[in-house]
């Protein structure tokens, strides 16, 4: 439930930012991070942007969050990998 | 980063903690206490991969899985009033309460609405002045704030009809409360990465300090849980115990000031229950008086008559959040409490204990391990 999302914040009017979550745009608050400007990445939980972030960081959390949501497995286990080599 | 490249580093890493473990003469215990580093662990099978003498155990990370019956009955008999309705995330439809969950109360017909932020309760206010809106605040330190912000924002715009139900959680105190329980034996902790973004990572400090055990703040990478293992494993062969960050490009030692403000501005600390645990002395947050005109345990008490007494049950999901038994040593766990039909929270929730060995374990791990 504390997993945040990244998002790329396109616009922010207001304390409301319009960001882009794996290419869906949606309206997030901007009222727990009021340093945030537009081009940042930052961590969305729960409707607020939380933290500005890496934009590295967000691909290997973007997998994660979609198979908690029931999306299938995308990744060997590390173990599998190296048995693969 | 490459996939090759990823592996080798994962397989230097895995060598390194071998190496260094080898040189604590004994067999070490670590803890996460976030749900998505169990999952995470989980999925990149970290556990299978590590040397026997270490060895991972999943805590009270999941808040969906530690927030008692009682709450959820109190959530059940506020959704059976015909004034009220319910706004919630998604994850607590299925929990089941005593006699049974919000998702049977909404095929009955409860008014339950599936939110994605606390903040999407408002135009819901305003679009039936005559109801009572209750959002219910469960969570740890990363969504307080958000319910927080809410109940400012419903302050401002002169909402009178949203409230909380309450049941946030604070994640150090229930650590304390494992490191003081003789049937828990940690050597140190995978500290939560996003639950810190909050905090800041000097509020594990006293704890650490005064248990002597190391806790290490870490993504949700394999590598970063990884290397988050090695340091902990160092830390114990020094003899050390301090507070590291693996994930300093997310968590600041500060974490986020003004959403700490905001949460405590609406919210102060309070004695509460956690599944299995009992009541851990300042682990959970309610509303502050100035706000009580927020709270619906205030604002409209449950008459004691609305709520079903307390029922025995097979479930051993109280233990499982304290690391004493891992799923299969539960009578139910893959027989009579599978995904789809789930007995207890810990098998209901995506970050379940119970939900990740039945996902990513089922019949690859030793009985026990």
């Amino acid at each position: 439930m504390c997993l945040a999302v990244p998002a790329k914040v396109l616009e922010i009017e207001n304390a409301i930012g319009k960001v882009e979550i794996s290419g869906v745009s949606r309206e997030v608050s901007m009222m727990l991070l009021p340093e945030a400007k537009v081009g940042d990445f930052v961590l969305v939980h729960a409707g607020f942007a939380m933290q500005i972030v890496d934009e590295k960081d967000a691909e290997e959390t973007n997998a994660l969050l979609a198979e908690m949501k029931g999306a299938p497995r995308t990744v060997d286990t590390i173990e599998e990998s190296v048995a693969h080599e | 980063m490459n996939k090759n490249a990823e592996r080798e580093l994962a397989q230097k890493l895995v060598t390194e903690i071998k190496t260094m473990a080898d040189k604590a003469g004994r067999k070490l215990r670590f803890m996460e206490v976030c749900g998505t580093h169990t999952v995470s662990i989980f999925r990149a099978g970290i556990r299978q991969l590590l040397p026997d003498n270490v060895e991972l155990v999943s805590g009270p990370g999941c808040p969906v899985c530690v927030t008692p019956d009682d709450y959820m009955d109190k959530a059940i008999a506020y959704a059976q009033h015909p004034d009220v309705i319910i706004t919630t995330f998604g994850d607590m439809l299925k929990v089941p309460g005593t006699k049974s969950s919000l998702g049977e109360a909404k095929t009955n017909g409860a008014d339950i609405r599936i939110v994605y932020s606390p903040l999407d309760s408002i135009p819901i206010a305003k679009e039936n002045p005559d109801k009572k809106v209750v959002f219910l605040a469960v969570g740890f330190e990363t969504t307080a704030p958000t319910a927080a912000a809410t109940v400012l924002a419903a302050e401002q715009q002169g909402v009178k009809n949203l409230f909380m139900l309450s049941a946030q959680k604070l994640v150090p105190p229930v650590m304390e409360a494992l490191l003081s329980d003789a049937q828990v034996r940690v050597d140190g902790f995978i500290l939560p990465g996003h639950v810190s973004v909050v905090t800041g990572t000097g509020i594990y400090e006293p704890i650490v300090a005064k248990y002597h055990v190391p806790g290490v703040v870490t993504g949700f990478e394999p590598l970063q849980i990884l290397r988050a293992l090695y340091r902990l494993v160092k830390q114990v062969v020094n003899g050390e115990a301090k507070v590291e960050n693996e994930y300093e490009a997310v968590v600041r030692p500060e974490g986020n000031p003004v959403s700490q403000r905001i949460t405590d501005t609406v919210y102060e600390p309070v004695d509460t229950g956690w599944r299995g645990m009992g009541v851990v002395p300042r682990s959970g947050l309610k509303m502050r008086e100035a706000y009580k005109s927020y709270d619906i345990e205030a604002v409209m008490p449950l008459a004691v008559a609305e709520l079903p007494a307390p029922k025995k049950t097979a479930c051993r999901c109280g233990e499982v959040l304290r690391g004493i038994v891992t799923p299969p040593q539960c009578p139910l766990f893959a027989k009579a409490c599978v995904p789809t039909h789930a007995i207890g929270p810990c098998m209901v929730s995506v970050e379940g204990v119970c939900a990740a060995w039945y996902k990513y374990g089922q019949g690859r791990f030793e009985y026990g391990k």
